[in-house]
């Protein structure tokens, strides 16, 4: 590899993303682009970031190695990189104190988020408090029931949760939701996008404040011993799995590996797996797979996690797809949820769900490589919000035969 | 030059502006559609932009939201906007098509720019997509006599405007208002100075749409601007009666009245 993967600017990554939107948001993207060129080079900008990283968030987040959990995976030597120890349980804290100190910046007053699991809804409201910002966030309906715990997280940090009715009433039309608010209230208020996803600065923008997962891992890593074969990670939009990636995309003997959701099955019309079974086409704003009908009409995906229940994905991933530089694993409902228990039972740590899908790809591959190879899995979230779901699908609500 | 900057220069030439109305193809129906869409151009329509239902229209308001999902859900297809293209002309009218960048992406550019000049179709109007995005629609509309309407918003910097008027054929689309598409109770400030500012940065001819309602809100924006454009209050004619399209298209027939006249100076 002559040239570097690393930190690839945008707007396209080959053939993908771009900034397909309407001219009335053109000037308020030109402007946070802007701002955002200006901040990335502006050491009282990185300083307070790096701060704020340290005495909020709590990083470096360590890396923990799951001995009892790996001798279900083949034996192999897997390190857990603990995102779920963040502030508000999540890696999206990561990308939102950027996002919220750009607001600052450039003088608003107001954010806007989408969210799916509420993960990225949670950490907006809660840099919202600590910033002294107006927030609405918008999650679709069907996600507000199932989440109903963040739902009220958000709420009592402050900010106001709007569920969107239309369409599949879940992440992706809480994105068109937040779109249209946008447009309405341009002057006043900023778009902190959740996802590498989106219409450009949001891709590459949303990478570099996740890229520290990746950075820190990769340190830690080698003050072990060395690289990882493979690092995994799940993908919905693809932050964490990208903020994972990115510092090793030029190690080229370490296998970068996205666990998407394939829900009920890739043989099934319920799933999530955008890069497995999509095609070309524009969705939010940017150039990526799609999951779409063959009129170019966006197909409801499924899965038991909110985060990852979405028919795009991040242009940056499509193109690391297309080029063979990262692999996309469809895992099941069902696979997913069995990792689930499994770190649980092993570990004694709770995953989200969504991260449950980065952990089912490590078993498999585990079990496929055996006892040499070592894996790094990034648990992108914790599972508290996701116990009444678990629960309910291992039977475990009172009143149900465990 | 397409029939609609033909038709726009005539309605100027006799001292007025031009009405487009927007409906939706497939909603209630294909055959209903068609029939309002026709009805539309006999109670005063100049110009019709046929919609193209896509599901996901983040620069849509409820109205057109709702009637997007209804259309989409009886099983309303790319091809069937080019049968309503071609009853719009048949009717007399100029046919635009309005349609987010997708569906014709994956139709294919080319086949879906010829299919729309074989029906008697002008142009397009592309919401989501700006001269500068790269999306390979220009390459496609610079080998044709096909028109790509463009939009511009009150924050349209002067750079992008002239770049945009520029890259504008048929007219350009001033938003009234920074939103979605839907009824408001007035027109917002400063729409008069941005249809001013297309001017002076090209535009061929500038048509004003969001928002638009009353005869007295068409009279107002026909003061200063080639085209007043109106969706959200039409497609309401046809979804304030759901379960009677006789009704619908009497109370579209009615709206349109309302609204040519006003575009008249007829308040």
């Amino acid at each position: 590899m002559t040239e570097s993967l690393q930190s690839a600017p945008g707007p396209f990554f080959g053939q993908f993303g771009g900034r397909f939107l309407p001219e009335a948001l053109m000037a308020a993207l030109d402007e946070l682009t802007d701002a955002y060129d200006k901040a990335r080079v502006d050491p009282a900008f990185t300083e307070e970031l790096e701060r704020l990283a340290r005495e909020y968030t709590g990083r470096p987040s360590i890396i923990t190695e799951v001995p009892r959990f790996a001798r279900h995976a083949g034996g192999a030597r897997i390190f857990l990189k603990r995102e779920d120890l963040n502030h508000t349980g999540s890696h999206k804290i990561n990308n939102v104190l950027g996002q919220a100190l750009l607001t600052k910046r450039l003088g608003k007053t107001r954010v806007i988020a989408e969210t799916g699991a509420g993960q990225h809804g949670v950490a907006t409201a809660t840099a919202a408090a600590l910033m002294d910002l107006d927030c609405v966030v918008y999650m679709g309906e069907e996600d507000t029931e199932r989440q109903a715990l963040n739902v009220a997280r958000m709420r009592l940090l402050g900010a106001e949760v709007v569920p969107v009715t239309t369409g599949s009433r879940t992440l992706r039309d809480a994105i068109n939701e937040a779109f249209r608010d946008w447009v309405a209230n341009v002057e006043s208020s900023n778009y902190i996008f959740g996802t590498a996803a989106g219409p450009h600065p949001f891709p590459a923008m949303v990478r570099d404040f996740q890229r520290v997962i990746g950075v820190e891992a990769r340190e830690q890593m080698l003050a072990l011993g060395g690289l990882p074969d493979a690092v995994l990670a799940c993908v919905g939009g693809g932050s964490n799995a990208i903020g994972s990636f990115d510092a090793f995309l030029d190690d080229a003997d370490v296998r970068l590996i996205g666990c998407e959701a394939a829900g009920d099955g890739v043989d099934t019309d319920k799933h999530a797996a955008t890069l497995s079974l999509g095609s070309v086409g524009v969705l939010h704003g940017s150039r990526s797979y799609v999951l779409q009908n063959e009129d170019g009409q966006t197909i409801a995906s499924h899965s038991i996690s909110a985060g990852l229940d979405y028919p795009g994905i991040g242009p940056q991933h499509s193109w690391l797809k297309d080029i063979g530089r990262a692999e996309y694993w469809p895992i099941s409902d069902a696979e997913a949820m069995d990792a689930f228990r499994l770190l649980c039972r092993t570990e004694g740590i709770m995953p989200a769900i969504e991260s449950s899908h980065a952990l089912a790809g490590a078993i498999k591959l585990g079990n496929e490589l055996g006892p040499e190879a070592t894996l790094l899995v990034t648990l992108s979230g914790r599972g508290d919000k996701d116990v009444e779901q678990a629960a309910q699908w291992f039977g475990m609500l009172p009143g149900e035969d465990a | 030059m397409t029939a609609l900057g033909d038709r726009l220069d005539q309605i100027k030439a006799e001292g007025r502006s031009a009405l487009i109305g927007y409906l939706p193809v497939g909603y209630p129906s294909v055959e209903g559609s068609v029939r309002a869409m026709t009805a539309m151009v006999e109670a005063g329509v100049d110009i019709v932009e046929v919609g193209l239902p896509y599901s996901d229209p983040v620069m849509d308001g409820e109205t057109i939201q709702l009637a997007a999902e209804a259309a989409l859900a009886t099983g309303t297809r790319v091809a069937d906007v080019f049968t309503a293209v071609k009853a719009v002309t048949d009717a007399g009218a100029p046919a635009v098509v309005m349609s987010y960048f997708n569906p014709i992406l994956q139709y294919g550019p080319d086949r879906f720019a010829d299919e729309l000049l074989a029906a008697g179709g002008s142009g397009v109007i592309l919401p989501d997509i700006t001269p500068d995005s790269g999306a390979g629609w220009a390459e496609v509309a610079a080998t044709r006599d096909i028109d790509t309407v463009h939009l511009v918003a009150l924050t349209t910097t002067p750079e992008r405007m002239h770049l945009t008027c520029q890259a504008s054929s048929g007219f350009v689309y001033a938003a009234a208002l920074m939103g979605v598409t839907g009824e408001r109770a007035s027109i917002g400030e400063g729409v008069d100075a941005l249809v001013e500012r297309a001017r002076e940065a090209g535009a061929p001819r500038v048509c004003v749409g969001l928002g638009v309602k009353t005869a007295a809100h068409a009279a107002q924006v026909a003061s200063y601007a080639d085209g007043v454009i109106v969706g959200s209050a039409l497609v309401r004619c046809l979804a304030d009666h759901p379960d009677d399209l006789d009704a619908g298209i009497a109370a579209l027939r009615a709206k349109t009245e309302e609204l040519a006249a006003g575009v008249r100076g007829h308040v």
